[in-house]
């Protein structure tokens, strides 16, 4: 093909190539139903996350203010950055006994990275994730928390599996959420 | 190979010589990256990457933190690949410990890994495009990741940085929507993967500021250790799913894309093609996930025993390998990342020398770099 040819048949190949891509957007343009955008601070009350959305960690609280944390500490240990401070307490029990209860399960918010080994790791089950994701805020002294609630209280697990002690074969069967 | 020094490049500065800065906070450069850059007019002469600004000492955090702890920072060197970077570490922590995963673990973490193959792939193409000026790419790869960020984030909890495997297994078990979701998205992407080449591949403009740009020869891509769809450009056949299968790998069948000619084209076309048969992959394996724990019985307190170990996996930039020594602690003595964009980034003096400086972040985006990847 001589240099003309080949000059006008670039040109033609290239408004070919736009028009194509063009063919794409303008597809998008004319059918609004395609639209994907959410109107993020407008949609706020239908927003609904995921339910194993990581917002923040929470300590579980029934509706009676019980919780199941006896403050052993091993979410702490198991912390990467040092966001989970377990202050426990030790108070004398209805048999005399000294038992540790919980004091203050302290969360630092702005040390978290949302790895999750505190949830795993928790032998009762009394941490889960909750689904709050707006966490900004002007001062970051507020992002320290303090998940066990004012008043609340270890949910006593009934003593039920300790009784058939002389039958070794069965097996304890307490779900741990009670 | 040439070696450049800074000081010898000041030093022959001739008139119409110009040292240049691009970045560190130059977008374009894609994170935290300084190119100090030798023009002679409008020329390239040397590019000298300078990392470093983002650099979080990983590897010496990594020697005070248990096993399951290592994997949340192995999320935060690529995390654009942040499910192959979790795989690497505990692969190597259950070859080390004997431990045999179930094979619905395997399959899962092969599902996921291909899924975040195409995510990754996805927002380069997004990426790569708007250094092209293209901005309409970013929106379009930007809506279909949405798709595979909302099956993370529905099964996992997280969209970037999800820490879902662990050694021994997963964190938890799939969400029951998993394989129907993960299926409406292969439908939905296999009718909107050709538009991309509708908006960028057929593109005239795109073809001519990419072909025959930033060429890099097979010996060189070996010799400077590129790999993934850096390498495979060159045909430089360096698939760890091939030559070293992991996880399900040796269960399915696929094909390792390889392009011969080696310049910025043949990088986006091993890329493009990648996302088809990541494709192929989760279609053989999310009909057959077998039923079984979704993880291992696991030590509570896992210790390597003494010596070295090693593992590579192959994420979506490369090959990350990783390396361990220990003394038999349940910390690691040394741990070392080998990093897929460390290695990818050094090419970029031998691929610009001789182009004009647009085409310098051109070439860079074919190398599809994550800066935290590098510095780590």
């Amino acid at each position: 093909m001589n240099s003309v040819g080949k000059y006008f048949s670039d040109i033609f190949y290239g408004i070919k190539s736009l028009w194509k891509g063009l063919m794409v957007t303008g597809y998008y343009f004319v059918h609004p139903g395609t639209i994907v955008t959410q109107q993020y601070p407008e949609n706020r009350k239908e927003l609904k996350m995921f339910d194993r959305f990581k917002g923040e960690v929470i300590l579980k609280h029934d509706e009676n203010n019980f919780h199941s944390c006896n403050g052993c500490g091993i979410c702490q240990l198991n912390c990467p950055n040092g966001s989970i401070e377990i202050i426990s307490d030790s108070v004398p029990n209805e048999d005399g006994k000294s038992e540790r209860i919980i004091d203050k399960h302290i969360y630092h918010l702005s040390m978290c990275t949302f790895c999750g080994l505190c949830i795993k790791s928790c032998p009762n089950d009394s941490l889960a994730w909750g689904q709050e994701f707006e966490h900004a805020v002007f001062n970051r002294d507020v992002l320290t928390k303090i998940l066990n609630k004012p008043g609340s209280r270890i949910k006593k697990v009934p003593k039920e599996p300790k009784a058939p002690k002389p039958v070794t074969e069965t097996v304890p069967t307490s779900n741990p959420a009670n | 190979m040439q070696e450049v020094e800074l000081s010898d490049i000041l030093t022959a500065r001739e008139d119409g010589d110009y040292i240049v800065n691009i970045g560190p906070q130059h977008p374009s450069t894609h994170g935290v990256m300084r190119f100090v850059v030798s023009l002679k007019g409008e020329m390239l002469e040397y590019v000298i990457p300078h990392c470093g600004y983002i650099h979080r000492g990983i590897e010496k955090m990594c020697e005070r933190m248990t096993y399951p702890q290592i994997i949340h920072l192995t999320d935060r060197m690529d995390y654009l690949s942040a499910h192959m970077n979790n795989e690497a570490v505990s692969l190597l922590v259950e070859k080390a410990t004997g431990v045999e995963v179930p094979e619905r673990v395997k399959y899962i973490r092969t599902i996921l890994s291909e899924l975040q193959r195409i995510a990754s792939h996805q927002l380069w193409w997004a990426a790569f495009g708007m250094d092209m000026g293209g901005l309409t790419c970013f929106f379009y790869g930007l809506r279909d990741r949405e798709h595979i960020l909302d099956i993370f984030e529905e099964s996992f909890g997280s969209r970037l940085l999800h820490s879902y495997v662990c050694p021994g297994g997963l964190m938890g078990d799939i969400h029951p929507n998993f394989q129907k979701r993960t299926k409406e998205f292969i439908k939905y992407f296999r009718k909107k993967l050709p538009e991309y080449d509708q908006l960028l591949t057929g593109n005239v403009i795109f073809e001519q500021r990419t072909k025959g740009m930033g060429i890099m020869s097979k010996a060189d891509a070996i010799s400077f250790g590129a790999t993934g769809p850096v390498g495979r450009g060159s045909n430089f056949a360096c698939d760890i799913r091939k030559k070293f299968p992991y996880s399900a790998y040796d269960k399915v069948d696929f094909k390792e894309i390889l392009y011969t000619e080696g310049d910025s084209w043949a990088r986006y076309k091993v890329r493009v093609d990648e996302m088809w048969e990541s494709m192929k992959i989760i279609e053989q394996l999310i009909d057959n996930i077998p039923e079984g724990d979704y993880s291992a019985k696991m030590k509570p307190v896992i210790k390597l025993p003494e010596g070295e170990y090693s593992q590579r996996v192959e994420t979506a930039k490369g090959d990350l390998g990783v390396f361990v020594v220990s003394k038999g602690e349940k910390y690691p003595y040394r741990m070392h990342f080998r990093t897929p964009n460390f290695n990818n980034l050094f090419v970029i003096s031998q691929l610009c020398a001789g182009n004009k400086i647009a085409d310098l972040i051109a070439i860079s985006g074919s190398l599809d770099l994550v800066i935290p990847d590098i510095d780590r």
